[in-house]
């Protein structure tokens, strides 16, 4: 047998996906239940599920292992009409308060309010450069997946793992099976991020994923900004897949320059280097690969109480008559009842009561850019509530700058300050009884928007716009002629 | 740090059925502004349990005939949405001590796992099964073997699935894993120095 170690070519390493890689660099060790022994590089962590995490560390007597690696900010609970505290909502008031003092008492960085950097956490993390490529990352929040867009591995996770990382950094995890979705060609006018990975959910089911992480790809992501990325891999959970992520590249590399955490002088170059090197390798195997075109995708609306039950706007709410099997007979009829919608009508024409723009789904600059551009000069219908959240102080300065937040306000939205906002209803932002919402959120659950029995229709921003303006569920390409 | 050996609970069990019951609905989320899991329990599947005036609406956890049960039996996809740990607390809280359904969403798992809740996977006709027996019989005992991957009920016996990692860390006691993640805490932070952005 030939010495491989004489060969004077270096046999190629076998070629591995993103994951593979950062996987590999992260596990620290096996575990008697075979699951790894994960290192987590960045913890992500706000006031709703942090606070009985610290209160487990305290009753073990544990410290924070790695006080550097974790950062918080506050983002579900907060007012966004107006921040001043103590906050009307003792309850709210308590949780604000309590993550100052965790913060405080184990030397963590917090984004609070006073500091300019507040808001939702998926977007700040982001925003601040601390959200890399090549990383882990993980947060007490299913969104979580949204920070793979920049080509990291991040995870949502629950309050006992919370209590995990902080008290070692790392936590125990079974590794995902890796499904490329490519999406080739060029999408349509009028069609966005939040439409593709609609698109993508109601193809693959809000299951599919289970047991996943998705690596998505193909020329709509090669040509896609960071903020339309991440507004993909955001939903990766809705699909089920636990992680998301896009391989970073130039305009990942660009995003970075200069934010506050990004790397400095050389060691940007190194890190630049790092980055290229991780992205998944050619010829690489996946356990399973997908592809779509992006000719096939259109505005996309939900009808249904999960995301994965879309259509594009110019169909029909399905009916149950026509289902393919007993199980999705009933699912329709179950939603149908819920939403009061009809079967066989055209979504189009549904009259709304609400319009939310924000969240950590498409709460971000970008959103609020495409929108003002076709908003200017419109009015948004009597009757009709609009809000427009920014996803964090930040975002919300900027477009203050720009004049955006003007143009909403003329248009008759009400601007708002920095949170999460009506997407989950924590705060005062709330539906009443069975409004209905046109919502640019990520959840259409049951009762999601704060009401026991409020509706939600999700959607792109601008379709968010659209309905909006006319008051009822509508065809952004045909109101603001695209 | 010594967990007991989760291997097999008998009880009696409630079928709350339907696939894709999601953490919104197991615990609304205006139920999650607390800073403890305390006191959780009372709102489990409040929206789907209650009206608006606080009185109950028809719901198998409503039915007294069901009082007391610590099995729950449900769909595919069951704990979807939302990571929030609040969901499983408020059914460890409301009383259950295992779950059986067609599926899980992944967070939901081993978040559950982590507390000792055993989630066990069979098919759709198996668990209909189980609930038509507790539906006639609601004081029927079922077993829920973790170990064997079975379930027991009325002298019939259906398979069910515990995935590996969790059926492992439940029978032996480990499903809490930070007395080993201690462990390795001189392991990661090697491993962490290794790491340039871990460094800065």
């Amino acid at each position: 047998m030939r010495s491989v170690t004489g060969c004077r070519f270096p046999i190629p390493a076998m070629p591995k996906t993103l994951f593979e890689k950062v996987w590999n660099a992260h596990a620290v060790r096996t575990l008697a239940n075979g699951q790894t022994q994960l290192l987590v590089g960045t913890h992500l962590i706000h006031e709703v599920t942090s606070p009985q995490a610290f209160g487990m560390l305290r009753d073990l007597g544990l410290k924070v292992a790695m006080p550097g690696r974790t950062f918080a900010t506050v983002d579900h609970i907060v007012p966004t009409d107006k921040f001043s505290e103590p906050f009307a909502d003792p309850l709210a008031d308590a949780m604000i308060k309590e993550l100052r003092r965790n913060c405080s008492e184990f030397g963590l960085t917090f984004f609070d309010r006073g500091t300019g950097k507040q808001g939702i956490v998926h977007i700040v993390g982001p925003e601040q450069g601390i959200t890399q490529p090549g990383t882990t990352i993980a947060c007490g929040d299913s969104h979580t997946s949204t920070h793979g867009a920049f080509g990291a591995i991040a995870f949502g996770i629950g309050t006992t793992q919370i209590r995990d990382v902080l008290a070692t950094q790392t936590m125990a995890l079974g590794r995902l099976k890796v499904r490329r979705i490519d999406v080739k060609g060029k999408l349509r006018p009028g069609v966005y991020a939040k439409d593709v990975i609609l698109h993508i959910i109601r193809t693959l089911g809000v299951n599919g994923g289970t047991g996943y992480a998705y690596e998505y790809g193909g020329e709509v992501f090669d040509r896609f900004s960071m903020e339309e990325r991440m507004t993909v891999c955001n939903m990766s959970i809705e699909g089920g897949a636990r992680a998301g992520y896009v391989n970073p590249d130039e305009t990942t590399f660009a995003f970075l320059k200069g934010r506050p955490y990004a790397p400095k002088g050389a060691a940007w170059d190194e890190a630049v280097a790092r980055w290229r090197a991780v992205a998944s390798d050619p010829g690489c195997a996946y356990d399973d690969v997908v592809t779509m075109d992006a000719a096939d995708i259109a505005p996309t609306v939900t009808w249904g109480i999960n995301p994965g039950q879309g259509i594009a706007i110019t169909e029909k709410i399905p009916d149950p008559a026509k289902a393919g099997s007993v199980d999705e007979k009933a699912s329709i009829e179950e939603a149908l009842a819920y939403m009061k919608l009809s079967p066989g009508a055209p979504i189009k024409g549904t009259r709304i009561d609400v319009a939310f723009l924000g969240s950590c789904t498409n709460g971000r600059l970008s959103d609020f850019q495409e929108v003002a551009r076709h908003l200017k000069g419109r009015r948004v219908a009597p009757g009709i509530k609009a809000i427009a959240v920014p996803g964090s102080q930040g975002v919300g300065r900027i477009c203050a700058e720009l004049g955006i937040d003007r143009i909403f306000r003329d248009a008759g939205f009400e601007w708002r300050e920095a949170g999460c906002s009506m997407c989950l209803a924590m705060n005062p932002d709330k539906l009443v009884g069975e409004q209905l919402c046109a919502s640019s959120s990520n959840r259409n659950f049951k009762g999601r928007q704060g009401s026991p029995t409020g509706r939600t229709i999700l959607m792109s921003p601008l379709m968010v716009a659209a309905a909006a303006v006319t008051g009822e569920i509508a065809d952004a390409r045909e109101v603001f002629k695209i | 740090m010594s967990l007991p050996k989760i291997t097999q609970i008998t009880g009696r069990a409630v079928a709350v059925p339907g696939n894709d019951i999601d953490t919104d609905r197991i615990i609304p989320a205006r139920f999650m502004k607390c800073v403890t899991f305390d006191g959780l329990g009372e709102y489990l599947f409040y929206d789907v349990r209650k009206n608006a005036d606080g009185s109950n609406k028809p719901h198998p956890l409503n039915d007294p005939r069901f009082s007391g049960a610590t099995l729950l039996l449900s769909g595919a996809n069951f704990g979807c949405g939302s990571s929030r740990e609040h969901a499983p607390q408020a059914l460890q809280k409301f009383g259950f001590k295992a779950i059986l359904a067609e599926g899980f969403a992944e967070i939901f798992f081993g978040n559950c796992t982590t507390l000792g809740i055993p989630c066990l996977t069979a098919r759709r006709e198996d668990i209909a099964a189980v609930a038509s027996a507790v539906e006639t019989d609601p004081k029927l005992p079922v077993t829920f073997d973790v170990a064997g991957q079975r379930v027991l009920f009325g002298g019939r016996t259906i398979r069910a699935q515990v995935r590996d990692a969790a059926r492992d860390a439940l029978v032996n006691g480990r499903w809490d894993a930070i007395g080993e993640l201690l462990e390795g805490l001189p392991a990661a932070k090697d491993r962490a120095a290794q790491l340039a952005y871990m460094r800065v």
